[in-house]
């Protein structure tokens, strides 16, 4: 729990001599590890660690939850924040939004980890640069090749949250994010490739992450499509069935599914930052959300999801739940004060980023279940038609309307074939109108991650996760550069 | 003693004694960031969160035998704690440096200087800050956030050089709503003053009034268009993403390449800076070293500088100006032109005036194009009049485009973009931006 020699951190104890004071009180502790190793051109180019632990103290006053954080984890810095949180709330609960009880911290006792094949101790800093160097070297395939990266964000958080009345939870997580991308340039065209979209590929996993042919194969593989779109054809304007990989399906879900059902926007909390939603109380149970092909779980249980964990930051335990069932919106993104306020059920998704941060509704994992289809028949399917990976640009309206997304690279469909690759492809829709042309999910699925999703006042980066089959959509308004 | 004068000492203290615990020929530098900060959220004209946040940490760049590690960790403020962790995080920067290859464009540590300044500030206390902020409000339907508190930046290093900036700042960040219709304000400094805030908000709620009218929807296509100074900085806000970094343009990923090639160009009426008089920054980078007071980046259309750190400068063997690692603007100006307020909606004529703009990318990055979204009150006007309030639109427009040829005015008055991020902790910075109007801007559905 303590990478410090010699220093103690007992939580109990001071959590046992702050008790008295209030009806309820809770103390979470966070400590992340985060490594960042990075090769530009096969010279290392950053090598970072950092590591910042800390303390939330939340107590329950006159119905409203109060929260104070402090990087001092001294017994007197956790008293002072504790003393800060009780001062806050008993002035705050004149204007609370909100009449809360203890229902919403359940004493919930518990552990998690991380499922690892192999520790992250199992590996060196060495090894790694060494791979990373080797990746590099393997993208230059040309001298059209302009740029090469390869990057790791290795992320080790350990979570201790416990409360007066009895909460007991311990999770470690264990994640890590690979990003390599190349760059090519000829004629006044640049191109630039990634291995399955920035930062996209994250995962709870170990040491296994860092398989040398594994990833070296990854590398020359985006280094050839790089230049291969640099003599591609700009993306088509026109309105065509499009395929959709899971590296950007994650995307897709993301902004047009993830987002809309967080009952905190529906609530109205995030309109002054990242907006409201088109979704309304009354939908659930009622909306087609999609077609009939359309199935989404909220799944904190995904093994290896970057959303994984056992509890929320409320001590709620974490189930798998289906948000849309059949396209019919069923059940949304909400924690137990959301659940309160809105009086609908809704799953274990209020989170924090850190200990600096009050816990807010969030997604976990929102995965799409397969279907039934190959992905060689959904292709087979197609007259004309795109298939399309890997997110580089993402726009949605403060409703979670109107979407326009871009891509690295695309390949055209014709007669039921994979043809041309074409360049700079993008598509734009509406969000309802989009799901329920869905004609087509296939039986493999593949897990990527979102690993700053920004949201929240004050804001809040956080780890969420999606795993997705490939989908078919059909009449979807495509265009390029 | 206050937060600032505590946090001093403790940042005296233990880079003291990181400095006095190197060994020969190694070299450190020292940022730190401390914080000490009162977070309100509102909904609904209520207190939906109230978080106090204290935090303190440290950067270490340790430089040895050509080889760079940095680390980061949090500080307690106790000496006894921190002193374990100031050890603890040298000897892992140690050992990183023998693990690690050689830095190619190592930047070494000198002496660039010192500096200190403390920015008195006048906050509402912690028993006054909800009614002072609530009571205005009532009669409507407010979200947002309040963040007030001493927020502080240091550096220091191991051959003498010594920075301090101290504030005492806050915002309120916040929208009104009236149903869907809603505005957007936001007040900040580091004086309050009750009656400007109360001012503020019965100027939106005056602006609220005005969008009670029936909304007009909008076909794609392309509209003569002002841009308020507050939409306008959400374009300047790109300028943080691959848009003036040199490294960015070295790389090919830079989103003005073909302006820095010159295939592409822009108006004359279009120039921006770094303007570090504005008083949103410190002009110390992470290095320690000071930014120029104010640095050209494109005037009057023609490229002037990128923003170059001197790790580029190294690499690509140019001079650098003082830009931190990342080479994105800290205190971004678009300077005025010559169109004045009361001109506005007559020169617009017929076409939209848009106050905010939301949620922007890059949709191609090599024609300069971004998409995004409409947000706020935005108006449809004819014959110089305004009709009334638009339904959100998505736009994908070039700065080519929008900030080249179709570029007919800029005003005469520009307005102040405070930073409002908050994600990990409190940033310094902000934007001072005019209004623009083009012709032309492309709404695409």
């Amino acid at each position: 729990m303590n990478i410090y020699p010699n220093m103690q951190l007992n939580l109990r104890k001071t959590l046992a001599n702050l008790s008295p004071q209030v009806d309820w009180t809770q103390i979470r502790y966070v400590s992340e590890k985060t490594t960042w190793r990075m090769v530009r051109d096969e010279k290392s180019e950053r090598n970072s660690l950092s590591f910042d632990q800390g303390v939330m103290v939340e107590v329950l006053i006159e119905g409203h939850f109060g929260y104070a954080g402090t990087s001092d984890l001294t017994e007197e810095g956790i008293k002072s924040a504790f003393d800060k949180a009780c001062f806050l709330a008993k002035h705050a609960s004149n204007y609370k939004a909100h009449n809360f009880t203890e229902l919403q911290r359940p004493p919930a006792v518990g552990t998690y980890n991380s499922h690892l094949e192999i520790g992250l101790d199992k590996i060196s800093a060495q090894e790694i640069i060494d791979i990373f160097i080797e990746a590099t070297r393997a993208m230059k395939l040309s001298e059209k090749i302009v740029s090469r990266s390869a990057t790791t964000m290795i992320s080790e958080i350990e979570q201790l949250t416990i409360s007066s009345s009895g909460a007991d939870i311990h999770q470690n997580f264990s994640i890590v994010n690979t990003d390599f991308s190349v760059t090519a340039h000829q004629n006044g065209e640049t191109q630039t490739r990634t291995d399955s979209g920035g930062l996209a590929r994250c995962l709870q996993i170990g040491a296994e992450a860092f398989d040398r042919e594994t990833l070296l194969q990854r590398a020359r593989k985006i280094a050839e499509e790089a230049l291969e779109l640099l003599a591609a054809e700009n993306c088509p304007k026109d309105t065509l069935d499009i395929l959709i990989a899971p590296d950007q399906m994650t995307l897709q879900v993301h902004e047009s599914i993830g987002h809309p059902l967080e009952y905190d926007r529906i609530l109205g909390d995030e309109r002054n930052y990242a907006g409201w939603s088109f979704v309304q109380p009354q939908d659930f149970g009622n909306l087609q959300y999609g077609s009939p092909l359309l199935n989404v779980t909220f799944d904190p249980t995904t093994p290896n999801g970057l959303g994984s964990y056992a509890f929320d930051d409320s001590g709620h335990q974490a189930a798998k739940e289906f948000l849309i069932k059949d396209g019919v919106l069923l059940r949304g993104l909400g924690g137990l004060e959301s659940q309160a306020r809105l009086n609908l059920s809704g799953v274990a998704s209020s989170r924090s980023s850190s200990w600096n941060r009050a816990p807010i509704d969030r997604m976990a994992n929102i995965n799409i279940e397969p279907g039934i289809d190959k992905i060689e028949d959904m292709i087979k399917s197609v007259q004309r038609g795109l298939f399309i990976m890997s997110n580089k640009s993402w726009s949605i309206d403060d409703y979670r309307n109107k979407f326009q997304f871009g891509c690295e690279y695309a390949k055209l469909i014709e007669n039921g074939e994979l043809t041309k690759t074409v360049k700079n492809p993008n598509y734009r829709g509406t969000t309802v109108q989009f799901w329920n042309s869905l004609k087509s999910v296939s039986d493999t699925r593949e897990s990527f991650g979102a690993a700053f999703c920004g949201k929240g006042e004050p804001n809040q980066g956080i780890r969420v996760g999606h795993k997705t089959p490939y989908c078919l959509f059909s009449n979807i308004e495509v265009f390029g550069a | 003693m206050n937060f600032a004068e505590i946090t001093k000492e403790n940042f005296n203290q233990i880079s003291n004694f990181i400095i006095e615990s190197l060994h020969s020929g190694e070299q450190a530098n020292i940022n730190l960031h401390a914080e000490n900060t009162t977070f309100i959220r509102f909904n609904n004209s209520k207190v939906r969160q109230n978080t106090h946040i204290t935090q303190k940490s440290l950067t270490l760049l340790l430089q040895k035998a050509g080889r760079s590690a940095s680390v980061s960790f949090s500080i307690s403020g106790n000496w006894i704690e921190d002193k374990i962790r100031a050890q603890y995080w040298l000897d892992q920067a140690r050992s990183e440096c023998e693990i690690l290859p050689l830095d190619p464009f190592q930047v070494a540590i000198q002496n660039q200087g010192s500096s200190d300044s403390n920015l008195k500030g006048h906050l509402l206390n912690d028993s006054e800050v909800f009614e002072s902020l609530i009571q205005p409000a009532l009669g409507s339907d407010m979200a947002g956030l309040y963040c007030g508190g001493p927020l502080i930046a240091a550096n220091r290093n191991s051959l003498g050089q010594s920075h301090w900036f101290s504030t005492e700042s806050f915002f309120m960040d916040y929208s009104l709503y009236d149903g869907q219709r809603a505005v957007k304000g936001v007040y900040a400094g580091t004086q309050w003053h009750q009656e400007d805030y109360v001012n503020k908000i019965s100027t939106s709620k005056i602006q609220l009034s005005l969008l009670n009218r029936p909304k007009i929807t909008l076909e794609p296509g392309k509209y003569r268009t002002y841009l308020a100074p507050a939409a306008v900085a959400e374009i300047a806000h790109m300028f943080s993403w691959d848009f003036l970094s040199y490294n960015s343009f070295k790389k090919g990923t830079s989103a003005l390449m073909k302006f820095g090639n010159n295939e592409k160009s822009f108006s004359p009426l279009f120039s921006v800076r770094e303007n570090f008089q504005l008083g949103l920054n410190h002009r110390f980078n992470s290095m320690g070293e000071l930014a120029p007071e104010t640095l050209e980046l494109i005037t009057d259309g023609q490229l002037k500088n990128f923003l170059v750190s001197s790790r580029s400068a190294k690499e690509y063997s140019i001079p650098g100006n003082a830009a931190d690692n990342h080479e994105a603007p800290r205190s971004l100006e678009i300077t005025a032109g010559n169109l004045p307020e009361s001109e506005i909606l007559k020169k617009l004529e017929t076409g939209l005036y848009l106050s905010n703009l939301h949620y922007l990318n890059w949709s191609d990055r090599m024609s300069a194009r971004i998409t995004g979204m409409t947000r706020y009150a935005c108006f449809w006007v004819e014959k110089g009049e305004i009709i009334g309030p638009i339904s959100d639109m998505r736009f994908d427009e070039s700065l080519y485009d929008c900030l080249g040829e179709n570029l007919l005015a800029v005003t005469d008055f520009q307005e102040i973009d405070p930073q409002v991020s908050t994600y990990d902790s409190r940033i310094l910075g902000g934007k001072k931006t005019p209004g623009i109007m083009i012709k032309d801007f492309k709404l695409t559905l």
